[in-house]
């Protein structure tokens, strides 16, 4: 029996369950729990299943949210997943890790006024982790094209790339540079976000689906574009390498020990399993006391692994304030839970040095917002005389990457612009006949549903392009 | 996972092994490093490849026993298996032609010299390397350095063999009574060795190019843990290096970031050495 729209009005949001934050900043496992059935099902019936549904729009890869989100109203989780994996290969990824709040959620017609927006995220990642206990889900293979696509990278845009050409019958090998798959997803994203069973799960489900994955190939060194295509006899290549390269800030004391980019702390925790250290290998500085400069996602798991890793106070610079913070909401929030200082308004000026060479501290300055600068958001001013120190052992340095340039300097037909991405048409097609590219390499650092988005759209570009219905004309 | 097809050791510690890594094997030039992590769970480490057969398909290392994942490497034998190598990694050296090069090696840095002989030897150079090592038996690769370079000076400490004094001792002694002036220098070694050189060739504005060895993790640009500052400016030695000009290292910055994990490192090399005693006491 259906709800009436009224009736459907006076549920309220269903909170996800989350993990005690002082227990969970002392491990690495995940930090929500997930919906029960239960829940999900009551918090679907939130849905007005609007006729023009605006969520749908706030949604990069356009998924079908009211079907969706009905079906698991219905109980019927099979076709709830039928609807999500039309769209979206990698939903039990996208349900954690979306910006929903700027997205989807964000245009929820229910969102409106003092409203709350239907959890889209938290029903998607329900549903996702529903289909990926069922063993039915594998497409059957295709009949073989006989064409042959490589893809270089194994983050979000590779996978989902390569699940697309597949089951259009081509052939895929995807190289991957470390020894393991999933990109940021894998050494970035931290386990507490996005447990490794998830991305592995989605691994098995291509390799079952006969896509080849090879690790340890660096595509530009090991082996270059024009090999695969000459002599490694592929048809096309999709170029999903990330963005890859640290930006440090500049300021002097970045040689200490103890100063890191986030990304190699990230790596040498999630990637190398340093917390396990030493049970695994490689070393990380463990740090009572460690400081965080950002105000992003990257800054977000940052501070909180440092947290875990055992630091009593884990501090984050931002100079901005809360509300220009790029990061998710919900990671902010679990912050905040888990003790994280937040330092707002206020900017790095240099590292201090014990005599030993490491990290003692770091000087900041506060900061105010002046005048609006090229992007609208108010520009940060340092104020006067204001600085001030704060000890610690680590400073990890979030402010953002640029492009990896390994690959494009031994492809110099690939047009890149003045940041170093790699320029693509519509179709996602570069400069270079039949070689397209897709994700952070072309965007500058973004998102993973965005990066999965262009896999997909390239993926069906690409076939266009092999098979000759309407192959895309280069246009660069 | 990569073959091993030959092993030896070449001096107390320091061991030579060949193996299968095709891909690499075709595109490696002089200069270039790979980098390697022997087993799950295992650190990645990086390590200059001495050599390459690209018919064979095969790579050689030469690998000094220096903590845990250098000694889990040389315990392996012929026939067994490592779990990932990746590369070729880094510039390849930029080789000057019809002069006369000075190679030089500290310990195991002479592996890191060695494939440049023969590359700098067919561009026509006059080729002069100084090996060094603590006594006699830590001089590695005379014979093969032999083979590519027109004279090779080995030097120890002790006095044990050869020149009596280090490697920048008789590179200062060249310099002074050279027949023919010298017009670039190589060098890879330990950091003091390296700096060494670097304050002795300044004078005399002699290029100086040495191979850096910062602490890596990926090798491929993305965690610039490897970062070097050259002439003021940050470098990934990873993907802008690992050679650059000596005259613009900053050493004294190097030398105290590869302290960074000393006592993990020792915690390492204790708790391996002790669990390979107890197996060799279970036999
Ligand atoms: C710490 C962190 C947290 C983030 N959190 C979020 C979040 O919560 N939500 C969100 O939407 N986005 C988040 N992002 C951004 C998001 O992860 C990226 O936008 C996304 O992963 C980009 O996907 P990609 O496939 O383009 O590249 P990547 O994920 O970067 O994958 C590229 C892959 O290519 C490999 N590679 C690189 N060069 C070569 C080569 N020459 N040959 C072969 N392989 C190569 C790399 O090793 C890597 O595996 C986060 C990013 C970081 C760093
Ligand atoms: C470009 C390059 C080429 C190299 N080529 C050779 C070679 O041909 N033969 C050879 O024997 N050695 C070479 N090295 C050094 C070699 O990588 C280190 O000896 C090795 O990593 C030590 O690891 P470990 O676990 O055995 O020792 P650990 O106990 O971990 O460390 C001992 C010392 O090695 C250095 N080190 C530790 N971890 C790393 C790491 N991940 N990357 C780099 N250095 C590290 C530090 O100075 C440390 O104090 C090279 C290094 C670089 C950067
Ligand atoms: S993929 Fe992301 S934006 Fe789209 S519906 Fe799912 S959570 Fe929302
Ligand atoms: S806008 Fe909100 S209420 Fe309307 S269909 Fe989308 S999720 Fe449901
Ligand atoms: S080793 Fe990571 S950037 Fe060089």
């Amino acid at each position: 029996m259906a709800l009436t729209p009224k009736e459907r009005m006076q549920i309220t949001r269903q909170p996800m369950r989350e993990r005690d934050g002082a227990a969970r900043s002392q491990d690495f496992s995940e930090v929500n729990e997930g919906f029960t059935a239960e829940v999900a099902r009551l918090e679907a019936e939130r849905c007005l299943r609007c006729k023009d549904a605006k969520c749908i729009a706030g949604c990069p890869v356009g998924i079908d949210i009211p079907a969706f989100v009905a079906h698991v109203a219905d109980g019927d989780l099979h076709a709830a997943a039928d609807v999500l994996l039309r769209d979206n290969a990698l939903p039990g990824i996208t349900g954690r890790v979306c910006p929903q709040e700027e997205q989807c959620e964000q245009r929820c017609i229910r969102g409106k006024g003092a409203g709350c927006s239907v959890a889209v995220g938290h029903l998607e990642r329900f549903v996702a982790d529903w289909a990926r206990t069922q063993s039915d889900a594998v497409a059957p293979p295709r009949e073989p094209t006989g064409f042959r696509v490589a893809v270089v990278g194994s983050g979000p845009a590779g996978l989902t790339a390569a699940g697309e050409l597949a089951r259009r019958g081509h052939g895929v090998t995807v190289y991957e540079a470390l020894h393991a798959v999933g990109g940021v997803l894998r050494y970035g994203i931290p386990n507490f976000r996005l447990p490794n069973e998830i991305i592995e799960a989605e691994v098995e489900r291509l390799t079952a689906a006969g896509v080849e994955i090879v690790t340890n190939v660096v595509v530009g060194t090991t082996l270059t574009v024009d090999e695969l295509m000459q002599e490694e006899g592929f048809d096309a290549v999709f170029i999903a390498n990330g963005a890859g390269l640290p930006v440090f800030m500049g300021i002097p004391g970045e040689d200490l020990i103890g100063v890191y980019s986030a990304n190699e702390f990230l790596t040498r925790v999630n990637l190398m399993e340093a917390y396990r250290f030493p049970d695994a290998d490689t070393p990380v500085v463990a740090a009572k006391r460690a400081v965080v400069i950002g105000g992003g996602n990257t800054a977000m798991d940052s501070v909180r692994t440092a947290r875990r890793l055992g630091a009593t106070e884990a501090t984050l610079v931002y100079r901005r304030s809360r509300a220009e913070m790029p990061a998710r909401k919900e990671e902010v929030h679990h912050a905040e839970q888990e003790g994280i200082n937040f330092r707002l308004l206020c900017s790095p000026v240099q590292i201090l040095a014990n005599e030993a060479g490491w990290v003692r501290g770091i000087e900041c300055v506060e900061m105010e917002l002046g005048e609006p600068d090229a992007s609208g958001r108010r520009r940060p001013m340092p104020v006067k005389g204001s600085e001030f120190v704060i000890e610690c052992e680590v400073v990890i340095e979030a402010i953002g990457t640029r492009a990896n340039p390994l690959l494009t300097q031994t492809t110099p037909d690939i047009v890149l612009n003045e940041r170093g991405n790699i320029i693509v048409d519509e179709d996602g097609m570069t400069s270079k006949r039949g070689v397209f590219a897709g994700g952070d390499i072309t965007r500058g650092a973004a998102t993973v549903i965005l990066a999965m988005g262009d896999g997909k759209k390239a993926a069906a570009a690409i076939d266009r392009y092999l098979t000759g219905v309407d192959a895309p004309a280069a246009t660069i | 996972m990569f073959t091993i097809i030959r092993a030896e050791w070449l001096s107390p510690g320091v061991k030579r092994m060949r193996l299968r890594a095709p891909l690499v094997a075709r595109h490696r030039q002089p200069g270039q490093f790979v980098i390697l992590r022997v087993q799950e769970t295992g650190e990645r480490i990086p390590l200059t490849v001495a050599d390459s057969d690209a018919d064979a398909g095969t790579i050689d290392l030469i690998v000094k026993v220096v903590g845990k994942t250098t000694a889990m490497l040389c315990a392996k034998a012929r026939g067994e298996a490592i779990a990932d190598v990746a590369g070729p990694l880094g510039r390849p050296t930029e080789l000057s032609s019809d002069g006369h090069a000075v190679l030089i090696g500290g310990g195991v840095g002479t592996a890191v010299i060695y494939p440049l002989a023969h590359a700098l030897r067919s561009l026509r150079n006059r080729v002069t390397a100084i090996i060094g090592g603590r006594t006699r038996e830590f001089i590695v690769l005379e014979e093969e350095l032999g083979a590519a370079a027109d004279e090779v000076l080995p030097c120890t400490d002790d006095g044990s063999y050869g020149f009596q004094g280090t490697v920048a001792d008789r590179l200062s002694n060249l310099i002074a009574c050279a027949e023919e002036p010298i017009d670039t220098v190589y060098a890879a070694g330990p950091v003091p060795m390296m700096r060494a050189i670097a304050d002795l060739t300044r004078p005399y504005a002699i290029r100086t190019i040495v191979s850096l060895n910062p602490i890596m993790v990926d090798g491929t640009g993305m965690c610039g843990g490897c970062r070097v500052n050259v002439g003021g400016e940050t470098k990934y030695a990873c993907v802008d290096g690992p050679e650059f000009d000596a005259h613009e290292v900053d050493f004294a910055a190097l030398a105290n970031r590869l302290t960074a994990y000393r006592v993990q490192e020792q915690l390492a090399r204790e708790r391996y050495d002790s669990k390979c005693a107890l197996e060799v006491s279970r036999h």
